[in-house]
């Protein structure tokens, strides 16, 4: 009777902690996008934002956010899938593999903060680039490789071995077979992989503070002249992503109708965070299910 | 391609199809020269994309890279974080165990004097305040996932809450900065920024990353064991207590760690709620700073070289040293969770 009442309130006690964390975290994620819900409109995601005047946007932010996404999955994606495959096949446990491990682990618990302090002194002040978007890019690639390898390793480890021999078999040497035979099985955990680390990306700010700067210069759209300092695909200008500018609006923002701004910049990072994390599951099963039935 | 088609290739140089040129012998020659050269690189760039050379040469760049960002990182880091011992002089004693934070004061008004304790100990107290909080309630959690509700909680439970993982830490500043700190300031006390709203927004913010982490070490045990648990006429709870939590023990304390790491590292969210007073606090509703808040605000507005700014290196550096020290209790974790079995 004991060990039973004991069970009982065991359960009770196990229900109540899973519903408050899943209660936090609803109405955390709730709270953020019906506040902002009511701020969005075509308007808000296309306009400059202003300095002290009401009525800014987030354009430029929500450009810099992406385009800067791009450059850094640039880096990312190559270097991590090959890091992935080499941990994957060609690792030998040995000192040189372990090392290998270390240094991914090393990289995968810094804070974000040192990463973007590593970054002010190399990207930004050692190669002369200043706060750029490639600095930006270079510090983001440091904080998502560790990522991308490890879920490269786990995809390519879940591959069965006996396609590999099969291709082995057929006289293919192992990087044919990696490429031709592993790989594309491996693609749906790759690309899930893949847009996961891009929603981190997004949504990264510490290291950003530092190394793609905290503000945007005024961009014009239609030039799209890789070189021109005003253009908004140069890689080597400045540029503040939403999720530094929500930090700044909150701490140091000057406009009157700030908590609009803030509320509206929460919800759309927020959206397209969970836009990436569906998508990345959603792509994932469904390229498998078309790899696997035809 | 095999020894055999190379040969083929070199006996049918002859058969190349040239387009005739007429007129000119030397310059047809040349054409014709150039075409075979053309198919022969063509061919030895074939070879090479499919050659296990290039293959090896490429993914071994690549792990390279990572052991080099690693070891730039770490001395850059260094470097820069020793130089207000080294260049400044400062006693490394007075930096770790001092509370006198006068960076730009001239030496007559005290002299310049960098004691980073309040930072440190707001970076302590708030990160782990926040794991006693978190981890006990991740815990419940992922018990209640793995085991309590198997079906429906890991269909639906377990992918949200590693979606959840993934909500940027500034979301959770903003939140509370917009919620909590308001909330405090009008039915607790104090002005609202505390340790109090800083640990609850790291509370949250590690919720996931614990709650993940030790589902998983809890989905990898045998089932035979709990079966075996079962079977000898425990209850549920008594096999989660006796069996399983025991048996996943370095996973979760592995889930803990990182979580605390997260916390001490993390920067913006937390410096959104505090209040960021440079002094140590006295009760949980004093604004407290921490050293990554520190960084944050002072990093842009001190000049390079100055001692300011050398001690805000200084700081990195300390951060840098305690990701290292959280990676080897990691490790240390695993080692004695394997040697158990």
């Amino acid at each position: 009777m004991n060990s039973r009442l004991a069970d009982r309130i065991a359960t009770i006690m196990f229900w109540a902690g899973a519903l408050i964390v899943i209660i936090i975290l609803g109405s955390l994620i709730g709270y953020t996008i019906y506040h902002g819900g009511k701020s969005i409109s075509w308007d808000f995601l296309t306009k400059p934002p202003q300095v002290i005047r009401a009525g800014g946007g987030i354009g430029p932010q929500i450009f810099n956010s992406f385009y800067l996404l791009f450059l850094s999955m640039a880096f990312t994606i190559p270097i991590g899938l090959l890091g992935g495959i080499y941990l994957a096949e060609y690792a030998r446990p040995n000192r040189w593999t372990e090392l290998v491990r270390l240094s991914i682990e090393t990289l995968n618990s810094l804070p974000s903060i040192v990463v973007g302090l590593f970054g002010l002194l190399v990207f930004v002040n050692m190669t002369g680039w200043g706060y750029s978007l490639m600095s930006g890019a270079m510090a983001l690639t440091v904080i998502n490789l560790p990522l991308m390898v490890r879920i490269t390793e786990e995809s390519i480890r879940g591959v069965p071995g006996s396609l590999r021999e099969a291709s082995l078999a057929l006289g293919a040497n192992r990087w044919q077979t990696i490429i031709k035979v592993v790989l594309p099985s491996a693609f749906p955990g790759l690309v899930s992989g893949a847009i996961i680390t891009s929603g981190r990306v997004f949504g990264e700010a510490a290291a950003l503070l530092f190394t793609a700067g905290m503000s945007s210069p005024a961009l014009d759209f239609s030039n799209w002249n890789i070189f021109d300092s005003s253009s908004p695909l140069n890689p080597f200008r400045p540029a503040e992503t939403l999720a530094v500018h929500i930090w700044k609006v909150n701490t140091e923002g000057l406009v009157p109708d700030l908590r609009r701004v803030a509320d509206g910049s929460a919800a759309v990072l927020i959206l397209v965070v969970l836009g990436f994390n569906l998508a990345a599951r959603y792509l994932g099963r469904r390229i498998y299910r078309r790899m696997s039935a035809t | 391609m095999s020894e055999t088609q190379a040969a083929t290739l070199r006996i049918n140089k002859e058969s190349i199809y040239i387009p005739e040129r007429a007129g000119h012998p030397v310059r047809s020659f040349l054409y014709r020269e150039m075409l075979i050269m053309r198919k022969i690189l063509l061919h030895r760039a074939l070879k090479l994309s499919g050659s296990e050379k290039l293959g090896r040469i490429l993914t071994t760049g690549a792990a390279a890279i990572a052991i080099i960002s690693t070891i730039t990182i770490v001395f850059f880091i260094s470097t820069k974080g020793l130089s207000a011992f080294l260049v400044d002089g400062i006693s490394i004693k007075d930096f770790l165990f001092s509370t006198h934070w006068l960076p730009d004061r001239l030496p007559e008004d005290g002299g310049p004097q960098v004691g980073v304790l309040a930072f440190l100990i707001g970076s302590i107290v708030v990160s782990m305040l926040a794991v006693l909080l978190s981890a006990p309630l991740s815990v419940a959690c992922a018990v209640f996932i793995a085991e309590i509700a198997p079906n429906w909680g890991q269909r639906v439970l377990q992918p949200a809450i590693e979606i959840l993982a993934g909500i940027p830490s500034v979301v959770y500043g903003y939140v509370g900065l917009s919620v909590l700190v308001p909330f405090i300031r009008n039915n607790v006390g104090g002005l609202g920024f505390s340790v109090l709203a800083g640990f609850l927004v790291l509370t949250v913010m590690i919720l996931p990353t614990i709650v993940s982490i030790s589902t998983d070490s809890l989905r990898a045990l045998p089932g035979e064991w709990k079966e075996a648990a079962y079977a000898l006429g425990s209850t549920r709870w008594q096999a989660i207590r006796l069996v399983l939590l025991p048996a996943a023990r370095s996973g979760i304390m592995t889930g803990i760690v990182l979580g605390l790491a997260r916390a001490f590292g993390e920067a913006l969210a937390v410096q959104m709620v505090i209040g960021n007073t440079r002094k140590i606090p006295t009760s949980i509703l004093d604004p407290v700073i921490t050293l990554t808040s520190a960084i944050t605000m002072d990093m842009g507005n001190t000049p390079m070289g100055s001692l300011w700014n050398n001690a805000l290196w200084s700081m990195g550096l300390l951060l840098l040293m305690m990701s290292c020290f959280f990676i080897l209790v990691i490790r240390f974790i695993s080692l004695k969770g394997g040697a158990a079995r």
